[in-house]
């Protein structure tokens, strides 16, 4: 049987559709806010969280997310009583919702630190400070970038 | 191989709070990237950093796969005591770098 134009036409749709299904499947690359909720809950266990006392210094729009300045300081004495014991970032939509922790102490002196971060997409990105008192306080940011990280063909 | 930056004042006064910075050289590759042939390109990234100052830990890091190519941090101490800081990192398949900076403390 000689294959119609329609024949083929709709054959090739048939492959279209089933060549797309797998590669749609292939990038759920992207941390839900669920998982970021799982992420944070991992590190707070129940305790509540209050908004306040953390900055998050981030620029707002960035061109390239493949290295995002990022800055964060949380409003404390740091005394031998009253200090910031850790500092905890995570993001909304990165294939992972963790970004990273750090552990500071009375000897710090100020509770202030700077890396540079990958983003994936324009998201939320959520700064948690854990005290001596073990209060945890956060603060979220909205990043908006140009060209994702993370995912890329590597060439 | 010492593959990293270190920036901690040379001296200081006793009390002062002073800022360290370290950027090191690494990869970082996430493990969520794929090459032109679809193969997933294997998780390379340092996971930890830890600062001592004259064998006590004052600040320890962890690193996911969401922290830029060549790891920059900065953070802060108290100048106690002249002495040592000692920079670790250490990351996958056995990476495992180490530095030092000495300070005067007057």
């Amino acid at each position: 049987m000689r294959t119609t134009r329609r024949q083929f036409l709709s054959l090739a749709g048939t492959v279209t559709a089933a060549g797309t299904i797998p590669i749609v499947t292939l990038r759920p690359l992207e941390a839900t806010p669920a998982m970021l909720n799982t992420a944070i809950r991992n590190v707070v266990g129940e305790a509540p969280i209050r908004t306040g006392k953390v900055k998050l210094d981030i620029p707002p729009l960035v061109e390239n997310g493949n290295t995002v300045p990022m800055t964060v300081s949380v409003a404390s004495p740091m005394t031998a009583t009253d200090y910031v014991k850790s500092i905890h970032v995570f993001n909304e939509k990165n294939p992972q919702p963790n970004i990273g922790n750090f552990h500071l102490g009375p000897s710090s002196g100020r509770a202030q630190v700077s890396t540079r971060i990958r983003l994936a997409d324009s998201q939320k990105v959520v700064a948690i400070a854990r005290l001596s008192d073990d209060s945890f306080w956060q603060v979220a940011a909205d990043v908006v970038v140009t060209l994702a990280a993370c995912t890329e063909e590597v060439n | 191989m010492a593959a990293a930056l270190i920036n901690v004042p040379a001296k200081a006064r006793r009390g002062d709070v002073i800022e360290i910075r370290t950027l090191t050289s690494h990869i970082m590759e996430t493990g969520f990237r794929r090459t032109a042939a679809g193969d997933l390109v294997p998780r390379d990234i340092i996971t930890s950093f830890t600062c001592r100052y004259n064998g006590t830990e004052i600040f320890r890091a962890d690193f996911y796969p969401a922290i830029a190519a060549n790891p920059y941090l900065s953070f802060f101490t108290v100048a106690k005591e002249s002495g040592r800081f000692d920079f670790e990192w250490i990351g996958d398949n056995g990476y495992s770098s180490t530095a030092s900076a000495s300070i005067t403390v007057e």
